[in-house]
């Protein structure tokens, strides 16, 4: 009975999985064969990909393993590349508040990919949720590693023209967006997140630019909070 | 390798630290509130349509407006991926069209 829930799980999960591998496998062997061409063999780059699981961070970080050792330098880059990750926790503190024993794990792999699924999936009634997150981020997980070990491994072997197939993980994220958009009635937030992070992006520079917009994004959505507040006393008070 | 296998490993812990710092804080911050803090549910509520937001505009923040051809390609994918997630709300035809056209577009049209 309880092989049977996890098998259910693993089955729903996985259909929403494939976008993420299609982008992990070929980001995954990019980054393998270029730690591969700085001298870090599939080893080092299987072993980033296994503890850290951040694929920004770990381009970033191949630059800081080419140069003079910083690691303050290192871990600083880190905490800047990945701030946006932050949102996801806020996103998910009442999804994952069930979870019980494999939350860890859950936050742990909490990645863009990850999140974008999570956040936006409805799960069936019969399927237990905590499975259901924990196989999303597993698979999710291994497709990263196993890429990066592809790409340690095989190196410059792959010839066909891969160019532009990077964009699949452009595709996953505005096909969520309009999932989304249809679904969710209140379009502001959605629309405070594009322009925040657009103008922040114009301002700021591609480099620059996260930090300004999560806090543009955090100020604006605290602003029509109020509104937000005043309309429910409204309907409530029409309710009674 | 520039670096030694010991230097190596501590930048790869350095990366892994500041990841996880950026995943559990939340988690450890708000641990103990109450799931009626309206701020917190409110932003648990409507920040991840934001948060979808702000990674579109993450990944597209490369392009360069200098020349159509070099942001002809996104808009036109992006484009089509809108009009047949509306029409057919399938994901993996939206995402795999929209891909398999990007990959044309910049291999073969604007080159």
């Amino acid at each position: 009975m309880y092989l049977g829930e996890k098998r259910k799980a693993l089955r729903a999960a996985f259909p929403h999985t494939i976008p993420v591998f299609t982008g992990f496998i070929f980001l995954g062997i990019a980054y393998g064969i270029l730690m591969n061409s700085k001298g870090y063999g599939v080893g080092w780059s299987v072993l980033m990909s296994l503890m850290a699981f951040a694929g920004s961070a770990q381009y970033v970080a191949i630059t800081l393993l080419t140069s003079v050792f910083n690691p303050l330098l290192a871990f600083l880059m880190t905490l800047m590349v990945n701030a946006r990750h932050l949102f996801y926790g806020i996103s998910m503190l009442d999804k994952y508040k069930v979870i019980g024993k494999l939350k860890p794990y859950l936050i742990f792999g909490l990645c863009d990919e990850t999140f974008s699924i999570v956040c936006s999936t409805k799960i069936p009634e019969s399927v237990n949720q905590s499975w259901f997150y924990f196989f999303i981020t597993i698979l999710d997980h291994s497709y990263w590693v196993l890429g990066s070990a592809l790409g340690g491994l095989l190196g410059s072997m792959i010839s066909f023209n891969t160019k532009g197939l990077d964009f699949v993980l452009t595709a996953l994220f505005v096909v969520i967006f309009v999932g989304q958009w249809k679904t969710q009635k209140d379009h502001k937030p959605a629309v405070i997140g594009i322009l925040c992070s657009a103008i922040c992006l114009v301002i700021f520079g591609p480099s620059n630019f996260i930090i300004p917009s999560m806090i543009g994004i955090l100020a604006v959505l605290s602003i029509s909070r109020k509104e937000y507040a005043a309309e429910k006393e409204i309907a409530e008070e029409g309710v009674q | 390798m520039t670096l030694t296998s010991i230097e190596t490993f501590i930048i790869i812990c350095m990366v892994t630290i500041g990841t996880m710092i950026t995943r559990f804080l939340p988690f450890i911050i708000f641990q103990g509130s109450k799931s009626n803090n309206s701020y917190i549910s409110y932003l648990g509520q409507f920040l991840p349509y934001s948060a979808i937001g702000l990674l579109v505009v993450y990944c597209l923040r490369s392009v360069n407006f200098k020349s159509p051809t070099y942001w002809l390609p996104e808009a036109i994918a992006i484009i089509c991926i809108i009009v047949l997630h509306y029409w057919k709300e399938n994901t993996l035809l939206s995402i795999g069209v929209g891909t398999v056209l990007y990959m044309i577009l910049v291999q073969a049209v604007f080159i």
